[in-house]
């Protein structure tokens, strides 16, 4: 089964990087796309055009985000008894120690700073490729 | 990175000798400066976390390895308490497990468990995913600074 991927960016080069990523590392998976915090809340809501979308298996969530910030969304999923289980990882250009801490407070499953080469980025995807989506144990879907 | 030098303290809860000698090896043949500490049940990693008696003086680790089936108070317990603490919360906590059941998944990923790691039976897999582990969550991942004398 393809796993659904739900990535919160708003950079545009940002979504096409990894999208290519994920399609090198040889990985079929469904990426889906929220260009900002309130899209995203929507589409893990199923709300207005997002009532048929998949419940996603994995989320890549940044942190600096339009409408509504990433922060925010990651409080909002871990506070949600039907969305907390999905695990969420900040993918963010940040490394400040606040952002990491509050992340982790917060109850993300993990922290990992975007490099800023490219070919960095690229082993990036491919070690969540390799971890996230192959060796760790997702919860199962229970309906969708 | 600057902090190289610093050892990364892990706390492997585990009752069975031989995984706990297994993830040691592991963690020593990747290279990386790493203090394993051990707890043989849950109880006694309660205590290691929160400092009480003969571990007045451990460190707050910065990487959780839990078993589920544990002696004395077992890993849902264990990653309930560390979850609803303000100060324990923000350890990641990896679920180590020979369980694969759809339920115990489920449940760890609800306690918020940082992720889900099942234990494979043969030692080349055993020794692949605690490297894994060791490349993904020691390196790559960014985890919380700690206040080492709190």
């Amino acid at each position: 089964m393809q796993k659904v991927v739900l990535l919160v960016e708003d950079s545009p080069g940002d979504v096409r990087l990894t999208q290519e990523a994920f399609r090198n590392a040889g990985r079929s998976i469904d990426l889906r796309v929220a260009a900002d915090g309130v899209e995203a809340m929507s589409f893990l809501r199923r709300q207005g055009i997002h009532a048929e979308v998949p419940r996603p298996d994995f989320i890549l969530l940044d942190l600096n985000l339009p409408k509504m910030d990433g922060r925010e969304v990651l409080a909002h999923i871990k506070e949600d008894n039907d969305l907390k289980a999905i695990p969420t990882v900040i993918l963010t250009t940040s490394d400040a120690e606040a952002d990491i801490l509050t992340s982790y407070q917060l109850q993300a499953n993990c922290y990992l700073s975007k490099p800023v080469q490219l070919e960095e980025f690229e082993r990036l995807i491919e070690s969540i490729n390799d971890f996230w989506l192959s060796k760790v144990k997702l919860p199962q879907q229970e309906h969708g | 990175m600057e902090d190289d030098e610093i050892a990364i303290e892990v706390l492997l809860v585990e009752d069975s000798p031989g995984d706990v000698r297994l993830t040691q090896e592991a963690f020593r043949d990747s290279g990386k400066p790493v203090r394993l500490h051990l707890a043989a049940d849950g109880i006694e990693a309660m205590a290691f976390l929160r400092r009480e008696g003969i571990y007045a003086d451990a460190r707050r680790p910065d990487l959780i390895l839990l078993d589920l089936n544990l002696p004395k108070m077992d890993g849902r317990e264990v990653l309930a308490l560390i979850k609803k603490d303000q100060y324990l919360k923000i350890i990641p906590t990896i679920i180590l497990t020979t369980s694969d059941s759809e339920a115990d998944i489920q449940i760890s990923y609800q306690l918020q468990a940082n992720c889900y790691l099942r234990k494979p039976a043969h030692w080349d897999a055993f020794d692949n995913l605690v490297k894994s582990i060791n490349a993904f969550w020691l390196t790559r991942a960014k985890l919380p600074q700690m206040p080492r004398n709190r």
